[in-house]
């Protein structure tokens, strides 16, 4: 999963600090209950707006995760960092609330993949897209385009784009997370890859302003 | 291969799970169609794009949370509010 870039020095300072606010937590200290809310909110909210298209059901997925995650505080073992065990509670309360709510009518992802003739050639001219695509993502209108690309592919096959190339599991921790196969993780991470790759085309090859 | 099967494989490709001869009939392929290449050159753009807008950027990675949702855990711990069954050992 995503990992953040620090030297050894400074996981071994993160995880004293974890065991300290942990041990704190454990002493019901009221104090570090507060600090542990105000310190991982803001990611774990950020999260859960990503999987979720309410801000209702993602501010509601924040507190149910806080909850399990101070249920759960005598198993936290620190063997992860304390950010790593809590993002893998709220991924978890997210996703358990997409699977009760009832699915809206999406688009097939039939419809969004590339399409080919007969003979096996493309149905429509590969265009290379603009060589400043890095560029262009420096504006955060440009960004939001993309999350709004995001949102419209089906949940099945954007559940496992933001797991896997977003939240950066592994292919058998996404499986473990969705309780699907292996192979089905793959074959959904490639086809919201494509779907999502015909949906920014227009913009990055330039036909639309 | 046809364009088609280049799509189709193309993940495996990439992951470098395709067995060695079929590798071989893969990179031939994108040797001598520039189409082709394109293609994969945006599907890895794709992942980038994802990456920067979802996850390498303020907006996506910290949220403003209200206070009122931090007040609400805060109470919720303290009155002891329904747990939702969850994952939440660290030991995987």
């Amino acid at each position: 999963m995503q990992k953040p870039a620090t030297t050894t020095n400074e996981g071994a300072s993160n995880r004293t600090d974890d065991a300290a606010l942990v041990e704190r937590l454990r002493a019901g200290e009221e104090r570090a209950y507060e600090e542990m809310v105000r310190e991982y909110s803001g990611q774990m909210l950020a999260v859960a707006r990503r999987f979720l298209r309410s801000e209702e059901d993602a501010l509601d997925t924040v507190q149910e995760a806080f909850i399990s995650a101070f249920r759960a505080l005598d198993r936290f073992e620190g063997q992860s960092k304390l950010s790593t065990w809590l993002h893998r509670i709220v991924v978890n309360s997210a996703l358990m609330r997409l699977r009760k709510k009832s699915r809206r009518a999406e688009r097939s992802i039939e419809e969004l993949l590339p399409q080919f003739r007969s003979d096996g050639h493309p149905a429509r001219p590969m265009n290379p897209w603009r060589e400043d695509v890095a560029v262009a993502l420096e504006a955060q209108e440009a960004r939001a385009l993309v999350r709004e690309k995001i949102d419209e592919l089906p949940d099945p096959y954007r559940t496992v784009l933001l797991l896997r190339d977003i939240e950066e599991y592994d292919t058998r921790e996404t499986a473990e997370l969705l309780e699907i196969t292996e192979n089905a993780v793959k074959t959904r991470l490639h086809r919201a890859r494509l779907a999502l790759r015909n949906l920014l085309d227009p913009y990055f090859r330039g036909e639309v302003a | 291969m046809t364009c088609q099967e280049i799509a189709e494989f193309l993940l495996a490709y990439l992951e470098r799970e395709l067995p060695e001869p079929q590798r071989d009939v893969f990179q031939a392929h994108l040797d001598e169609c520039p189409a082709c290449v394109t293609f994969l050159r945006t599907y890895e753009s794709t992942i980038r794009l994802g990456k920067a807008a979802c996850r390498d950027c303020p907006e996506a990675t910290k949220a403003k949370v209200p206070d009122a949702l931090i007040q609400a855990i805060l109470a919720a711990r303290t009155t002891g509010h329904e747990q939702p069954q969850n994952e939440t050992s660290d030991d995987s």
